[in-house]
């Protein structure tokens, strides 16, 4: 039981950098722009989110700074992608590299000492359950908030209308712009909020999972992160699914240093990109699925003609 | 107009460069001329302004063709790290480690170590739709786990004091130095003649011009026949074998050894110089000596001023923002334009 407790309550809290992460990049993807820039919005949240926990701010503080990191790294590529119109995969490159050198400046001068991490809740009677209590109750509140963004992205998306207005920009800015929405105001909105989300699972990364500072400390997690998007074939709940996959996939390869199991340990870590990899092919093969929810307009730019 | 870019690009880093330099209490000029000119003022600078450029020309040439095609290849990193790995399995375990066979083995090892690990997301790409640029990504990072493997386990020197790294290769799987003093080696002549190869392809043959069409137009390059998996593969062998070549390079070159840390960053570095170069042969050996620059540059400064490395990669970023936001005003006309008439407007207006 103990074990299963471990897995569990490990398995949610890897899944939660991903949750965000991949969230934010599906509502970007929705309306119609590619970010690849993840993996460096995500290491500017996570630097600065340290950098404000060591320099003595309290910790709602730190994680909004870690938020805002990843959200002006997100400006960079939004006015790249979105008002100079280049390609969005070499601006999203870009900003990988960028933030993946900011975050090392940052950071230069952090030392290897960890931080106390963010605390686990305590709700009066909840997290007292004798089960129950461990195994939902007593994580942070960023874990919390990633199911919460859940459920709020999903019911934007699908279920008002500004979500409807931002994926018909998505499949057809050339329409959108027709009928008078503002196409690229609606895509810059979209940009910013994935790089909130970004930042978030940066900062969640450093102050709460880690909680330390190494550079590049991301270790690849922006780019599983997007291929969780396709993974999910661009539906919210697929999105939370195939992160719990992958946290336990994380956790298992620890578990399974911690057991002596007979293999090298490079095997066990590289098992998250391999897995990557399968699943990419198996969903991938599948044309017709993605071409279902596959936003029609994703990463071609757009310049209002007229 | 095509060069005005990159030049522009170049000159608005130099800008924000100094800023950036003044910001963190350096005097901007000596700290600029410590980055750009130092390095080039003697023999040795120089030497190894061409070692560091060598490999980020040859992998950018490679990774050009794919580029020209729309195959997004940026697991050069993995390619490189895989042919540097293939490369010193035979120079270190080879029967005979005097033969003069010994470095050509190594070449062909790299190479088609390098294809090898490119040939893997080209099948997915090609068969499976998968995307590329997240397998070759996720490879670069199987890749360098691999090398860890290797170099803290069966590979390991046991005569290295337990540092994670192999034997030194033998003195004929080297690469001649021109002047013992120097670093700079005679690899560099499989730079220049991969230079040369990239331009007969992309500038003088049909196989080149269809991939471009495939880039430039896809939909006009299906019309006219061209099967996209062939783009597909080309683009990502070209990058494979040119990285893999590299990789070789680095381990029979300046390295001598495996280690963890075998690329300082050059499977990366190229896909900025591949865009910096405009994707041909020639803009690419200048964007390859000025990258190289950048390199050499950040090493200095981080030991005569000791400013962080990091200033390197953010120097890099910077370049490509700069240089992909100038494109712009080039294939642009810009002009004003009144916005549509809110719709939300229009709908309460009726």
């Amino acid at each position: 039981m103990e074990l299963f407790t471990a897995i569990f309550t490990g398995t949610i809290v890897a899944a939660t950098p991903l949750i965000f992460a991949a969230l934010g990049e599906l509502v970007v993807e929705k309306s119609g722009v590619l970010n690849l820039g993840i993996e460096g919005m995500m290491l500017m949240g996570a630097a600065l989110a340290f950098w404000a926990v060591t320099a003595g701010y309290s910790m709602p503080v730190a994680i909004l700074a870690g938020a805002l990191a990843g959200a002006a790294a997100s400006l960079l590529f939004g006015v790249l992608a979105l008002t100079f119109l280049t390609n969005q995969y070499a601006a999203g490159l870009a900003l990988a590299i960028f933030g993946s050198g900011v975050s090392a400046f940052i950071g230069r001068g952090f030392g290897s000492d960890p931080i106390e991490a963010l605390h686990g809740v305590n709700i009066a009677i909840l997290s007292g359950l004798p089960v129950l209590g461990p195994l939902l109750f007593r994580f942070d509140p960023l874990v919390y908030l990633a199911l919460a963004m859940f459920v709020a992205i999903s019911w934007f998306l699908y279920r008002t209308k500004a979500g409807l207005i931002l994926r018909t920009v998505g499949e057809s800015p050339q329409t959108s712009h027709a009928i008078g929405y503002p196409v690229i105001r609606i895509r810059y909105m979209a940009v910013l909020f994935g790089g909130l989300m970004a930042g978030l699972a940066g900062a969640y990364l450093s102050v709460a999972y880690t909680p330390l500072w190494v550079e590049n400390m991301t270790a690849g997690k922006g780019w599983i992160a997007l291929a969780l998007v396709v993974f999910a074939t661009w539906r919210p709940l697929r999105v939370l699914l195939g992160a719990w996959l992958f946290g336990g996939m994380t956790i298992l390869q620890l578990q399974g240093q911690a057991l002596g199991l007979q293999v090298p340990s490079e095997l066990l870590s590289a098992l998250p990109y391999l897995a990557t990899i399968v699943v990419l092919v198996l969903i991938s093969r599948n044309r017709q699925m993605l071409a279902l929810h596959f936003p029609a307009s994703l990463a071609k730019p757009f310049r209002p003609a007229g | 107009m095509r060069i005005a870019a990159p030049v522009l690009a170049s000159v608005l880093t130099l800008i924000v460069g100094s800023i950036f330099f003044a910001s963190l209490g350096h005097d901007p000029l000596p700290t600029l001329y410590a980055f750009f000119v130092e390095p080039l003022s003697s023999m040795n600078g120089l030497s190894e302004w061409l070692l560091k450029a060598s490999p980020l020309i040859l992998i950018a040439c490679g990774l050009a063709i794919g580029f020209r095609a729309n195959v997004w290849n940026i697991g050069a990193e993995g390619q490189f790290i895989m042919g540097a790995v293939a490369a010193s399995g035979v120079g270190l375990f080879w029967s005979d480690p005097d033969s003069a066979l010994l470095l050509p083995l190594m070449f062909l090892a790299g190479m088609a170590a390098g294809m090898a690990w490119a040939a893997i997301p080209a099948f997915l790409r090609s068969r499976m739709n998968t995307n590329e640029i997240l397998v070759t990504l996720m490879m670069t990072y199987i890749a360098t786990l691999f090398l860890s493997y290797l170099v803290h386990g069966p590979w390991r020197d046991p005569a290295g004091f337990n540092y994670p790294q192999t034997a030194l290769l033998p003195a004929a799987a080297m690469f001649q130095s021109f002047d013992p003093a120097y670093r700079l080696n005679s690899s560099i002549f499989i730079t220049v003649v991969a230079v040369f190869l990239m331009w007969l392809f992309t500038d003088r043959s049909f196989l080149g011009y269809k991939m471009s069409v495939s880039g430039a137009a896809p939909l006009a390059a299906r019309y006219a026949g061209f099967r996209e998996s062939a783009a597909v593969w080309i683009g990502l062998l070209a990058g494979g074998a040119a990285a893999g070549i590299a990789g070789m390079a680095e381990a029979a070159g300046p390295l001598g050894q495996l280690s963890p840390q075998v690329s300082p960053g050059y499977g990366f570095a190229a896909i900025i110089v591949a865009f910096i170069g405009r994707l041909n042969a020639f803009g690419i050996v200048l964007g390859g000596l000025l990258m190289s620059l950048l390199f050499l540059g950040g090493e200095g400064v981080q030991m005569t001023l000791a400013l962080p490395s990091a200033l390197t990669r953010i120097f890099q970023g910077i370049l490509l923002f700069f240089l992909l936001a100038a494109d712009f005003f080039i294939f642009y006309r810009i002009r004003l334009v009144r916005p549509a008439p809110d719709a939300h407007a229009l709908e309460t207006a009726r």
